[in-house]
């Protein structure tokens, strides 16, 4: 049974890995195993709304806020070591963010401190170079230790008084995570199923569970291999049957 | 600096993961196992004595010619979070301006069919198949109807595009400010200031030579363009793409323009690449396309009426019909802004004028399938900015931008009559920059100003060409009343040589 088993999964296995797809595919492989290498989990966040700070009241200065504040808590995880933050900018020229931390035991109440000043997304605040980009901020950029992060509030600036508005969208938080070298484990293998009992099993006519098993690894060193092999060039020229026979073009 | 570490080893595996397909991949390979019969390969230092081989042998050249050219071509892998439309353009609204803009030309393809009740795409009869290949050498002397077909769409049309193109987060409010942009381009991109583009520009300035300027009769050769025309076949002799990019900055010599241009564009005439014209020849002779009858028409409307292109017209049929059916010009969607339509047609659909983009070419190449490869290169490389919409530094949208912000600044009073008088001056200037020039200069000057186009690897030559043209018609400009006027007084721009008008515009007006 729990050969069967084995021999349909990697059927399985074997159908994504052998024939991969194109281009994206292969790149997000590659950021995949160095995700994986450096081993980042993300850590779930409560992301409070923009705070604008502006001198005077809000209802009777002209012109929009120049400034805000974003608070970011972590109500589940406890304090963790922070690894790395992704955002996706827009229209925000400059970004600081401060961090509270677990301090030492003597004092009294966490202080804010600054780990990031003035970190540049836009090298012109009145163009649009920068201001759409994904980016990401890793630990080694900060000007403190981030081992103990409590709290994160990120302070946007946009001088330009030609935006209509600016933010940081979908902002992500990653910690390390564990150092496990073989993520690609799929979770039923580092999980083996209990001991079944092999007395039903005799009665049917099933092959050498060494053989199979053999055979079974040389067919996962092809598939390793045919991986590590992966090129975006294309093969070359294929025709598919039927394809010059249409009549108009579909908009979608 | 762990970052730029991280960034360049995630390069080198994007390039090699990117190569590692290719053919010179395999010959690569088969070369190592060659030269292991060699005596001078010992098994102790066998890595760097192959490494040897490759260095005298001129394949690590070729390696280097084939890295140069991905760096080039291909913009960096992206941010893991990115999708991959950031990728081909990133700011939203301008991937939304392209798709509305694909959808228009679609619908109008579509409604050409139905009218006209002419399939987009069908197998031809054999006898029809027989004909044209018998033909294929003079597709310029049969005289299909095409009274009926119109181009899907000519250059004024796009521009009336690009002028609506607006930043929903931009204030575009009605009293004038700081920013106000009093061109016809309403959007914030950036662009070189004078200051920059002299610096970028620098081989270009009055202390170096130039061929264009320091070539004319007058100007004995011994003075540059002797050893200029030396130091490029030293250039060709070491088959060095990087090197060969530099050197046509200064321009390139007649004699070995289209070899220099190979090089750079990493063209060379394999086997291979003959059999994948003969392919598509084939896919031409087999399959009948209503974009077939599009280039007929455009090709007839334009080259064939221009009096320097009109003995090419076969050979433009010969390149035009094989592009339209060539899978691997799909490749450079992913960093074009535009999309290919969702049929099996390549992707791109010509307008009027398109035809002019290898009209030139011909007068470099007269091998078919030297010609294809040749153009296909310079459209994934450069042409297709021209027509698409995107925040790219060489895209039209850029290139306009740039001519009015240079003209502003360095000619206002020109500027502002032009203005008053309801002749905005990209009306005049757009035509000429969405064709590079062509069949609005003289050919050998068209050729020098392509030869900086693919020595600086970007379009940006072409705004300052523009703006350097309205500098040097200023003063005819300034008493001109309307906007016919003014398109007389540009309407002939065949006796201007180039070189001259850059250096001038660049280095020599007082600003």
């Amino acid at each position: 049974m729990l050969i069967g088993q084995l021999a349909v999964r990697l059927q399985g296995l074997l159908g994504g890995v052998v024939f991969p797809a194109w281009d994206s595919r292969t790149t997000e492989d590659f950021y995949a195993a160095a995700a994986s290498a450096m081993s980042r989990v993300q850590v779930p966040c409560h992301i409070k709304g923009a705070v604008a700070l502006q001198v005077g009241d809000v209802r009777t200065v002209q012109g929009r806020p120049g400034v805000l504040v974003i608070d970011v808590t972590f109500p589940t995880a406890g304090p963790f070591e922070l690894q790395e933050i992704t955002f996706k900018n827009y229209y925000t020229a400059f970004l600081s963010i401060r961090v509270r931390q677990v301090g030492s035991p003597n004092q009294s109440s966490n202080k804010w401190i600054t780990c990031l000043r003035d970190y540049c997304l836009m090298p012109n605040p009145h163009n649009e170079e920068g201001a759409q980009d994904y980016v990401s901020l890793y630990k080694h950029q900060m000007l403190c230790d981030m081992d103990k992060v409590l709290e994160l509030r990120l302070i946007l600036r946009q001088p330009s008084p030609l935006w209509l508005n600016f933010t940081l969208e979908e902002l992500q938080f990653f910690q390390h995570g564990p150092q496990s070298p073989s993520s690609a484990f799929t979770k039923w293998l580092s999980h083996p199923a209990p001991y079944e009992q092999p007395a039903l099993l005799l009665q049917q006519a099933l092959p050498d569970p060494d053989k199979v098993s053999s055979e079974v690894q040389q067919m996962w060193m092809l598939t390793e291999m045919i991986r590590a092999n992966r090129t975006t060039a294309r093969i070359g020229r294929f025709d598919v049957d039927g394809c010059y026979d249409l009549n108009l073009l579909s908009y979608t | 600096m762990l970052q730029e570490e991280e960034d360049l080893s995630l390069t080198i595996a994007h390039i090699v993961q990117k190569l590692k397909g290719s053919r010179l991949y395999s010959q690569l390979e088969r070369q190592a196992w060659v030269s292991l019969q060699k005596p001078e390969i010992k098994l102790e230092s066998l890595k760097e004595d192959i490494k040897e081989f490759f260095k005298i042998s001129g394949w690590e050249k070729k390696l280097q010619n084939a890295v140069y050219s991905e760096l080039t071509v291909f913009p960096l892998p992206r941010h893991p979070a990115a999708p991959p439309e950031h990728l081909k353009e990133p700011l939203v609204y301008m991937r939304k301006a392209q798709g509305s803009w694909e959808k228009r030309i679609l619908k109008s393809l579509n409604s050409m069919c139905t009218e006209l009740s002419i399939p987009l795409a069908r197998k031809r009869p054999v006898v029809e198949q027989k004909e044209l290949l018998n033909k294929w050498n003079e597709m310029g002397t049969d005289e299909p109807d095409l009274s009926l077909f119109r181009p899907v769409y000519a250059p004024k049309d796009f521009l009336e595009v690009l002028i609506n193109l607006r930043n929903p987060n931009y204030e575009n409010g009605d009293h004038l400010n700081l920013k106000t942009h009093l061109g016809l381009i309403q959007v914030p991109l950036k662009v070189k200031y004078i200051s920059e583009l002299k610096e970028f520009f620098i081989e270009l300035s009055l202390n170096t030579g130039q061929l264009g300027i320091d070539d004319a009769t007058q100007v004995p050769p011994e003075l540059f363009e002797n050893e200029h025309v030396r130091l490029g076949q030293k250039v060709l002799a070491e088959q060095d793409s990087a090197a060969a990019q530099q050197y046509i900055r200064q321009g390139s010599p007649t004699a070995l323009r289209a070899e220099l241009w190979a090089l750079i564009l990493n063209v060379s005439n394999q086997p291979e690449d003959l059999l994948y014209y003969e392919q598509l020849k084939s896919n031409v002779i087999q399959h009948d396309l209503l974009v077939d009858s599009l280039i007929y028409k455009d090709v007839k409307l334009t080259a064939s009426n221009d009096d320097y292109y009109f003995v090419f017209e076969d050979y433009l049929y010969q390149v035009l019909l094989c592009f339209s059916r060539d899978t691997s010009v799909l490749g450079h969607f992913a960093y074009n802004s535009a999309s290919p339509p969702k049929s099996y047609i390549r992707g791109v659909i010509p307008f009027h004028g398109f035809s002019m983009y290898v009209a030139p070419l011909c007068f470099l190449y007269h091998e078919p399938s030297k010609l294809y490869q040749i153009f296909r290169e310079m459209y994934v490389r450069f042409f297709f900015r021209l027509h698409s919409i995107s925040s790219h530094p060489s895209g039209i949208v850029s290139l306009c931008l740039l001519f009015e912000t240079l003209l502003q600044t360095h000619l206002p009073q020109l500027f502002y009559h032009l203005r008053e008088i309801g002749a905005q001056p990209l009306r005049i200037s757009f035509k000429w920059m969405v064709r590079a020039f062509s069949g609005y200069l003289a050919t050998d000057q068209l050729l020098l100003l392509w030869d900086r186009i693919l020595g600086y690897n970007s379009l940006e030559i072409l705004a300052v060409l523009a703006a350097a043209v309205f500098a040097f018609r200023a003063v005819n400009l300034m008493e001109v009343t309307s906007l016919a006027a003014a398109e007389a007084v540009l309407a002939d721009l065949s006796t201007l040589k180039v070189m001259p008008l850059l250096q001038i515009f660049l280095f020599a007006t007082i600003t």
